[in-house]
């Protein structure tokens, strides 16, 4: 019913090019062409998005459930042990993923990777002189649940050189996939620590307009950190919302 | 009505794979999803397969890029049923995903089926969804197939691009079901990239 209505109104409506392109002021987002994180300037397009109609944007994307998950996927201090635990800060990161419109979104496909302690990535292409974790691989994954909560432990990460300038480092931060509960709702992004004094130096960072950057630094959260055991961190998640509900039981 | 800002997008950066396509790159992780969308025996609709480069500025292809795949199946609908895990691959899945870094020249490879028509007004198409370290935000498009001009004639948001643009989004068909659909992230026939 969805789609047929979804189908109905892609007919009833007007294409139109976006002539307007990167200058909405009001994005959080960072523009495609960001030329101080230098690997933009060849790969983000030059022409214009073109605009879609708002029912392409509600196409509902695919369902995930329970059985996608193994009992340690969401404990990345335990989904790799081989022979004790990984070296480092233990650290819980929880929060909620919502729409815009504040309406919290269950059931969505949250995956992460980072870097160990160490600001080592296991990605084999890796290169930086830096111990790996044999106790530790940085990834893992977790559904939302019917609040749109979620909570992962791991081990917080080192900040890491790269090479786009001389002495490039990234701030400590990890990485986030979502995939919300329609086509618009598709984000990858990186979550940040509070305070930290990378942030002036990265292009990266950087590359958000300055009103939204608070918005990928976790805040630090007494309430949730646990006695004995972990700092808590709350990363909340949000996604765009729709401008169009009708359809909607 | 948003009341809340939305969360930037950040770059999906170079070191994806132990966390999203471990399996297809040979990392100790389970994969949920890769670029199997249905064993090519099963007798479900058209079996294809695609294949295709990111493509950068400077002609060279992209060895760190991550393409997701939705899709309808065989009959035009869209699965609305968990995608099953493990994997089943008797049963068509809808979504795919796979990473640039692991074959020669830098293709991904995806074996599905061809999709159905999903309503009047639209042409035989997939959803694609890519991200690459360089690439600040999602990056959408969609694939349509060559060998369907009629459809694409009478396809609406084909119709709105320009028409020197639209042959940006054509899989061209090969030998057997074999589709070759290149991305290009600039140049004279620059992908069209949509705005969601």
């Amino acid at each position: 019913m969805e789609e047929k209505a979804y189908h109905q109104s892609l007919a009833g409506e007007q294409v139109v090019a976006s002539d307007t392109g990167q200058a909405d002021t009001l994005s959080t987002h960072p523009l495609h062409l960001s030329p101080g994180y230098k690997s933009t300037i060849l790969r983000s397009p030059t022409r214009p998005l073109m605009l879609v109609p708002e029912q392409m944007k509600n196409l509902r994307m695919p369902v995930f459930g329970e059985s996608c998950l193994g009992p340690l996927d969401n404990d990345l201090t335990k989904n790799a042990r081989r022979n004790g635990e990984p070296i480092g800060e233990r650290i819980k990161i929880a929060g909620r993923v919502l729409d815009a419109s504040g309406r919290p979104l269950p059931n969505v496909l949250v995956e992460i990777w980072q870097a160990n302690a160490a600001g080592r990535y296991i990605h084999k292409a890796e290169i930086h002189d830096a111990p790996l974790d044999p106790n530790f691989l940085g990834a893992g994954r977790l559904l939302t649940d019917a609040e749109g909560r979620y909570s992962f432990y791991t081990i917080k990460p080192g900040a890491y050189p790269w090479g786009n300038h001389y002495n490039a480092w990234r701030p400590n931060h990890i990485h986030f996939s979502v995939i919300g509960h329609h086509l618009d709702q598709r984000l990858v992004t990186q979550m940040y620590f509070p305070g930290d004094p990378l942030f002036a130096y990265d292009p990266i960072f950087q590359s958000v307009p300055k009103h939204a950057r608070e918005l990928l630094i976790a805040q630090f959260s007494m309430d949730w950190t646990e006695p004995e055991f972990a700092l808590a961190y709350e990363f909340n998640i949000v996604l765009n919302g729709r401008n169009q509900t009708p359809f909607e039981s | 009505m948003n009341t809340l800002p939305v969360t930037p997008s950040q770059t999906v950066g170079p070191f994806f794979a132990y966390g999203l396509t471990a399996r297809q790159y040979g990392y100790d992780y389970t994969s949920l999803m890769d670029g199997m969308l249905i064993e090519p025996r099963e007798n479900q609709g058209e079996i294809i397969y695609i294949t295709g480069c990111i493509i950068d500025g400077n002609g060279n292809s992209v060895s760190d890029a991550l393409v997701e795949l939705w899709q309808a199946d065989a009959q035009g609908q869209y699965a609305t049923e968990p995608i099953a895990y493990p994997p089943d691959y008797s049963s068509f899945r809808g979504f795919g995903r796979f990473g640039t870094g692991t074959t020669a020249n830098h293709e991904f490879v995806f074996t599905t089926l061809k999709p159905g028509l999903t309503a009047e007004g639209e042409a035989p198409h997939l959803n694609v969804i890519l991200f690459l370290r360089g690439s600040l935000r999602t990056l959408y498009t969609r694939l349509y197939f060559s060998d369907e001009p009629e459809a694409n004639d009478r396809d609406i948001l084909l119709n709105a691009i320009e028409p020197d643009r639209r042959h940006t989004l054509l899989a061209t068909s090969g030998k057997e079901g074999h589709y070759t659909f290149d991305i290009r992230l600039q140049g004279p026939d620059e992908t069209v990239f949509f705005d969601l």
